[in-house]
């Protein structure tokens, strides 16, 4: 019976970058061990800048902590650039700030969803030390293993018939994440509750939030 | 003067009960250039006239940022306004985190206070040789202090600090009473005409010289500068000689300090 300084509260999130837009969607509930559940509704996203939302998946202390210390340093920047962080200069931040832990790290999936400095969408992932990639769509959390694959296909259009490449559009984008949230929720435990999804474009960042399974 | 025998450090009173370096590093206060602040029952302003060192140089920043509800203007030596508006900026932030609100106005101002005191009593240590003229907003409304490197402060309707300020305070003390309902651009004007009183002969308020900073209930703090100026200076009409602002009140404005 010693301590252990980590739990997996569960959850997922994920992240589809369009052509002018960026989605993040991620479920709000935070279980804890075996199939407790602690609550409904505890956020996992947070906007950090009027082209940028984070998430954090996993151990949720450390996702809170997380984004109080990205935070705090885009707010050291505004004061020093009199400019707030573009999407890119914050990727290579947090995967800073993740390593500056390598020894005992943060224990979060982490993604970024947001505009770059061309207006185009954007999705970062992280792993828990701060290794990190642009790409076009990211999956993290303990449902991950399931929606991944979903994105490669739905957004990818990967292992299907060769088709003409189109922008994807919002609407459908946002129709994959719903999707893909209540398959998840079906399969996985930790998955459920509400949904909540950011998007992010042009104009700023809109949220909504959507009831998933509660069982 | 007989003060040179208690005016080495600041651990040394003089017999009249005065502490001669405290009173020294005031002086440096006074040699910066204007900075004028006033408030109403929703917001709070500041006004600065910017010094450059000549045609080549540029303008020195007067009004800084501290957090979205918190700003400051300075007068003094601007590497020590620099210090404390780091240290302002990482007060505010360390309240967001610890306690989930902004940080109230006088919290942050008595801490600059305490700040300020240590190094007037501590041997070998030299004060702070920049005042400060700080906005804010909290629950309790707009609010404008003066902090001085002796550690004082004090709240104001209006006030002013730097090189030829009276002249400012003369036009503040007979305008004030209108200042509570103004909305913010007749503030804004009450600003420019009590920092144009501090102008030099023949100087003009212009787009280059001058900063505005506003923060009030539901506006975050703002800084207006350069050509956003221009809509402002407009309103303030022709400036004349830089006795007209303080004569409409039928009085000349002092040219003391």
């Amino acid at each position: 019976m010693s301590f252990y300084p980590y739990t997996d509260n569960g959850g997922s999130a994920l992240a589809i970058a369009g052509e002018d837009y960026c989605l993040l969607a991620s479920d709000t509930r935070q279980s804890g061990e075996d199939y407790k559940i602690h609550a409904g509704y505890v956020p996992k996203a947070f906007k950090l800048t009027d082209s940028c939302v984070y998430a954090g998946v996993g151990f949720s202390a450390d996702g809170v902590a997380l984004v109080k210390r990205v935070r705090q340093s885009i707010e050291w920047y505004r004061h020093a650039h009199e400019k707030t962080m573009s999407t890119p200069a914050l990727a290579q931040m947090i995967a800073t700030v993740l390593y500056s832990k390598r020894f005992f790290p943060y224990y979060v999936g982490t993604i970024l969803g947001g505009l770059d400095e061309n207006g185009r969408g954007v999705v970062y992932s992280f792993d828990p030390v701060g290794s990190f990639e642009a790409e076009l769509h990211k999956a993290v959390g303990s449902g991950a293993e399931l929606i991944q694959p979903f994105l490669d296909n739905q957004v990818n259009l990967k292992f299907l018939p060769e088709v003409e490449r189109t922008p994807l559009p919002l609407d459908v984008a946002l129709q994959i994440a719903k999707d893909a949230f209540t398959s998840a929720a079906e399969r996985d435990t930790k998955t459920g509750d509400y949904l909540e999804i950011f998007i992010i474009d042009r104009e700023g960042v809109n949220v909504e939030r959507f009831d998933l399974k509660r069982d | 003067m007989n003060r040179n025998q208690y005016d080495n450090d600041i651990s040394t009173w003089s017999p009249q009960g005065r502490i001669y370096q405290v009173e020294y590093a005031l002086e440096a206060v006074k040699q910066g250039s204007a900075a004028v602040g006033l408030r109403s029952k929703t917001h709070a302003i500041l006004l600065a006239l910017k010094r450059s060192s000549g045609e080549l140089a540029s303008y020195q920043n007067k009004l800084i940022r501290i957090d979205d509800h918190l700003g400051i203007a300075i007068a003094g030596l601007t590497s020590d306004a620099r210090v404390l508006s780091n240290f302002m900026r990482t007060e505010a932030m360390k309240s967001k985190i610890m306690y989930n609100r902004p940080l109230p106005v006088y919290r942050i101002v008595s801490a600059i206070g305490d700040k300020s005191q240590v190094n007037t009593q501590n041997y070998g240590r030299r004060p702070y040789g920049v005042g400060l003229l700080v906005i804010g907003v909290d629950e309790t409304g707009p609010h404008l202090y003066e902090t001085s490197p002796s550690g004082n402060f004090l709240e104001y309707y209006a006030i002013s600090i730097g090189g030829r300020s009276q002249s400012a305070k003369t036009y503040l003390e007979h305008n004030y009473e209108s200042f509570a309902d103004a909305d913010v651009d007749e503030l804004i004007v009450h600003g420019l005409r009590a920092l144009h009183a501090t102008l030099q002969q023949d100087k003009e308020l212009n787009t280059l010289n001058c900063s505005i900073g506003i923060v009030g209930q539901g506006q975050k703090f703002e800084m207006i500068q350069d050509v956003d100026l221009q809509r402002y200076l407009d309103m303030l009409g022709p400036q004349g000689t830089g006795d007209q602002a303080a004569a409409s009140q039928g009085e000349a404005p002092m040219d003391t300090e």
